[in-house]
């Protein structure tokens, strides 16, 4: 399936709709304000393509964890899709976080302090 | 989202999508106008820029809610829709070759599944067996039996010391009168030992089974009615059960209904009766070899087992039992008689399965005949697509998307071809049940079943595989470079483009040899069976006519027989019949036959009696050789003299006389007899042969006696044959008012005597010959088809072959060829083809024919007659159909085809 492969060009698979859902859990958005949010959070750092935003938000709405709704935004005036995460959302994000930070931990503890001295 | 919503509000996502991604778009548009100060277009074509391939997006969206395969599938299955409806008469060849194929081998399997396959409809059927014997040392036995059937003694025997059954029983069917209603009827009775129902174990639907006290001899009588006749006689009204019915002018009580379908055996019956004298352990003799076994074995005792101890069981039934003081019970060591058990399953199907296995082997290779067809057809249309094939496969198109697209096209056309063989294949059951060829058994069983829809979906999806896979293994390897070359246009066409082709052509006109030679040898078969002399002639002149007179109605013999003289004259002058006789039995009429060896005076001493073989005998009238055609050889026929002075006089068939007396004349004035106690009998005629077991069977030895003769077991001095069939000699034999003429001129004898199977002798004859002409008929229609189909293929080849070098026949012909040489050279290269066919064809029809040995008659297997004349009409029809494709060759105008380049 090629699916899986969208979000993984620079990523690790899942960690875009890791951000999406964190950066939704603070605040609801339609998908250029993610793009925004999440380039700017990171510091420019990260680069959301929009070939990825929003595949991976229809994963999400059919996986339910997310819901969309067409309103009016406030700031541009013009109609948009905003996306609000769900308590299933919820729930799947703190798994993700969790393992997300095991699996750091265990990549740190691989890598090890002393090769990170050396390249440092 | 639910599954509803993905499935049925697919554009409604869709638009969301788009104004979504719209949105997306506009809102960086504006954004890099505010930020870069730029004009709109500039910057939307920078937002563009940045968003990448709109189309991609949203196709990538669309596809996280779609199910691909199936998508990708349904998207497939339009294409090839498209493309069929774009080319009608291909389609439609192509589905109706197919629908016909798999229709007639959906119901050939389903008389296969239904007749050969499916367990018998009794519990446990794999346990019941066939307790059939063998008696190799009684001579003669084998030319109108086979085996030995049981006798009551032996039931008993067998009943109380076997050591491997659970239970067993034995049965016979016959008639019985029923009176006491409207019109005196001759009903099917199965007449049952104890036991038997308890083997075949099938529960009544009301009432209950017959028990042990209905089989005392002074027990109640009670029947048991078949489910027919309960809905015909009595309405299917439960009320039936304690009514009293009057069988054979005797009172029997109804105890029980047997359910719908319920066979013992393979006869149907509408009554179902004990035999409380038949079975009485007080009055028993060894003989009366008439009895049908049928048991069920113990759970895990193997046949070979209880054919062991059944085989074991002979010398304690010739201790056991005795024909009376003085005689000696083991005179029947010299019988050699051993079990022979089999199970049941192989009694009720008898000798059909070879016949439908070859059927549906034949109708399997015409399968295969279609496959390859229209495997031919799709590689000419293939060809025609091979441009754009080749296209497909520049621009990127991997292999396998392109043999998957010809394989799936095939599978499609496998689908629908198979739909529509369903319905082929209903319609043709439907026919066969209503023909009701009546030597198939378990006809009424045969249906459209579960397996048999599944064999239909398996077969379809096996063809479409095997043309599909034929064609994709072709196109799929070519290389973009010689097709978009245009080869075809400017070259004639490689030999290596057709070489596809020539094979399925070859096979073709091998299995079109081999299903036309089985043709011929089972038309040659029914050819000799139809010119082989019955023993009568002009069946369809003679109407026969089944009377029986009980002992109620007539108790003495002699007025039996001045009864039975009375109804011969009566019909004899009703207008039309020029001729009346009667016979106890009338050839192939299927009634269990009287046998037993005879002595001839001054030459057999009585103690040879064990090494002298078996003779068939039969009781006739005054008049009835004459009535039914067959020729005297020697001396005369019975007059009603010899029969009310009761001269002791005989009659035997001319091979008898043969092999007893040298000729025919030599045994007139000869002594017979079969029985120390009876007279002499003079031999006062002798008799043309009579095949009395069926057309495809040798006549048998036939001793003929008078219908009235001495009694020798009973207080009677005299003994008649009490049912007797009547022949009537008449044009109008067949025709219902002479029928009812008949029952009247019986019914103004005595009213109360049943009448029963008129039939015409045509009729019986044409039964005994019905496994053959089922299997020509089912053959021939194989073989048309497949001659038919190779006809096609051989046409569409050589006509395709034409088309795709008129370009090189026209430059010949430019250069002087003459067309009639040109037209040679196709017509050549079909033969060429079809003499390959036919070598391999003559080999695998030998090895068939082989197989099929058995079903022939009166010709060899390597016929040479059918062997020579298939392979003829095979090279003329492959002629004829490269002649037709070939003669367009000559309106080719050569300034046409070079202009058009």
């Amino acid at each position: 399936m090629e699916n899986n492969n969208d979000a993984s060009r620079d990523l690790f698979p899942g960690a875009l709709e890791m951000m999406i859902l964190e950066s939704l859990r603070r605040q609801p958005a339609h998908g250029y304000a993610l793009v925004q949010h999440i380039q700017q959070r990171s510091k420019n750092l990260l680069q959301v393509e929009e070939g990825s935003l929003y595949p991976a938000l229809q994963r999400l709405l059919k996986t339910k964890m997310v819901k969309a709704e067409w309103t009016i935004s406030s700031s541009t005036n013009r109609r948009v899709r905003v996306y609000q995460i769900t308590k299933s959302g919820m729930q799947h994000l703190e798994r993700e976080i969790s393992s997300f930070d095991r699996m750091l931990e265990g990549i740190q503890m691989v890598l090890g302090p002393a090769r990170r001295a050396t390249n440092t | 989202m639910s599954w509803f919503e993905r499935i049925f509000r697919r554009s409604h996502l869709d638009d969301d999508l788009v104004e979504e991604l719209q949105e997306h778009i506009e809102e960086r548009t504006e954004q890099i106008m505010r930020l870069e100060n730029l004009s709109r277009s500039e910057a939307r074509q920078a937002a563009l820029r940045a968003f990448g391939n709109p189309t991609l997006v949203k196709t990538r969206s669309r596809e996280v809610w779609e199910w691909s395969r199936l998508e990708a599938l349904l998207a497939d299955l339009k294409l090839v829709a498209r493309r069929l409806s774009r080319s009608p008469g291909f389609a439609v060849t192509v589905l109706l070759t197919l629908s016909i194929g798999i229709g007639a081998n959906t119901a050939v399997f389903s008389v296969v599944d239904s007749v050969l396959l499916k367990p018998l409809p009794y519990p446990q059927p794999d346990r019941l067996v066939t307790l059939s014997l063998q008696a190799p040392g009684a001579a003669g036995l084998a030319s109108f039996r086979d085996g030995l059937l049981l006798s009551p003694s032996m039931y008993l025997t067998f009943a109380e010391h076997n050591r491997t059954f659970q239970s067993l029983g034995v049965w016979s069917a016959g008639t019985a009168n029923l009176t006491g209603i409207a019109q005196p009827e001759e009903v099917h009775v199965v007449t049952v030992s104890s036991g038997l129902l308890e083997t075949l174990a099938v529960p009544p639907v009301a009432g209950r089974w017959l028990n042990a006290d209905d089989q005392k001899p002074q027990g109640s009588k009670s029947v048991l009615i078949g489910y027919g006749f309960w809905q015909r006689q009595f309405g299917g009204q439960r009320s039936v059960i304690g009514q009293t019915i009057r069988l054979d002018t005797q009172y029997w009580q109804i105890v029980g209904i047997m359910p719908r379908g319920f066979k013992v055996v393979d006869s149907d019956f509408d009554v179902l009766r004990p035999a409380p004298q038949a079975f009485d352990p007080r009055h028993q003799i060894m003989e009366g070899f008439a009895w049908n076994g049928v048991g069920r074995l113990k759970s895990g005792v193997t046949i070979s087992q209880a054919d062991a101890d059944i085989s074991s069981l002979i010398p304690v039934w010739m201790d056991s039992w005795s024909d009376g003081p003085g005689s000696n019970s083991h005179f029947f060591d010299i019988w050699r008689i051993t079990a022979a058990l089999s199970p049941l399953k192989q009694q009720v199907i008898g000798s059909i399965g070879k016949v439908l296995w070859l059927v549906m082997g034949t109708i399997g290779i015409v399968m295969l005949i279609v496959c390859t067809n229209v495997a031919n057809l799709l590689l000419v249309r293939a060809d025609s697509r091979q441009q754009e094939l080749a296209i497909r496969a520049a621009l990127g198109a991997g292999r396998g998307r392109i043999a998957r697209e010809l394989i799936f096209e095939s599978l499609v056309l496998g689908a629908i071809g198979g739909s529509a063989g369903i319905a082929v294949a209903y319609g043709a059951l439907q026919l066969l049940s209503a023909i009701g060829p009546s030597n198939l058994p378990r006809l009424s069983e045969i249906s459209l079943s579960l397996e048999s829809l599944c064999f239909t979906a398996g077969l379809a999806i096996f063809s479409g595989l095997f043309f599909g896979s034929i064609v994709s293994l072709k196109f799929s390897r070519i290389g973009p470079g010689p097709a978009l070359r245009g080869s075809s246009r400017t070259v004639s066409a490689g030999r290596d483009r057709h070489r596809s082709q020539n094979v399925l052509v070859v096979a073709q006109v091998a299995m079109a040899m081999v299903l036309l030679v089985c043709a011929g040898l089972m038309m040659r078969s029914f050819s000799v069976l139809l010119n082989t002399k019955p023993g009568f002639y002009a069946p369809q002149h003679l109407q026969t006519m089944r009377v029986a007179i009980l002992k109620s109605l007539a108790s003495d013999p002699v007025t039996v027989t001045r009864m039975q003289n009375q109804i011969a004259d009566k019909l004899a002058q009703l207008p039309g019949v020029s001729s009346v006789g009667y016979a106890a039995d009338v050839p192939m009429d299927g009634l269990e036959p009287n046998w037993n060896s005879i002595f001839v005076q001054g030459r057999d001493s009585w103690g040879a009696k064990s090494t002298l073989p078996m003779r068939l005998f039969n009781y006739t009238s005054p008049n009835y050789f004459h009535t039914m055609g067959s020729r005297m050889i020697a001396g005369r026929e019975f007059t009603w003299d010899d029969v009310y002075n009761q001269r002791p006089v005989s009659i035997i068939s001319e091979n008898l006389a043969r092999e007893l007396f040298g000729t025919a004349q030599a045994a007139v004035g000869k002594q017979i007899t079969y029985f120390q106690l009876m007279p002499w009998h003079q031999v006062i005629g002798v008799v043309e042969d009579a095949r009395h077991n069926g057309m495809d069977a040798a006549a048998p030895a036939i001793v003929y006696w008078p219908t009235m003769s001495p009694n020798l077991y009973g207080p009677e001095p005299l003994d008649a044959v009490r049912g007797v069939t009547f022949v009537v000699r008449s044009q109008r034999a067949g025709s219902e008012s002479l029928i009812q003429e008949m029952q009247q001129a019986v019914w103004q004898i005595n009213s109360e005597l049943p009448v029963s199977g008129l039939r015409t002798m045509q009729e019986i004859d044409s039964k005994s010959l019905a496994r053959t002409s089922f299997t020509l008929t089912m053959l021939g229609a194989a073989a048309a088809l497949a001659l038919a189909l190779g006809i096609v293929g051989i046409y569409g080849v050589i006509s395709y072959s034409v088309a795709q070098r008129t370009r090189e026949m026209g430059i010949r012909i430019a250069l002087g060829a003459r067309k009639r040489e040109l037209q040679w050279l196709f017509v050549r290269s079909a033969l060429a083809l079809t003499v390959a066919g036919l070598i391999i064809g003559v080999l695998a029809a030998a090895a068939v024919a082989e197989l099929m040995r058995t079903l022939l008659f009166g010709i060899r297997p390597l016929d040479p007659l059918s062997f020579a004349v298939v392979p003829l009409v095979l090279v003329a029809a492959a002629m004829l159909a490269s002649y037709l494709p070939a003669s367009r060759v000559s309106a080719i105008n050569p300034a046409d085809v070079l202009k058009a380049e």
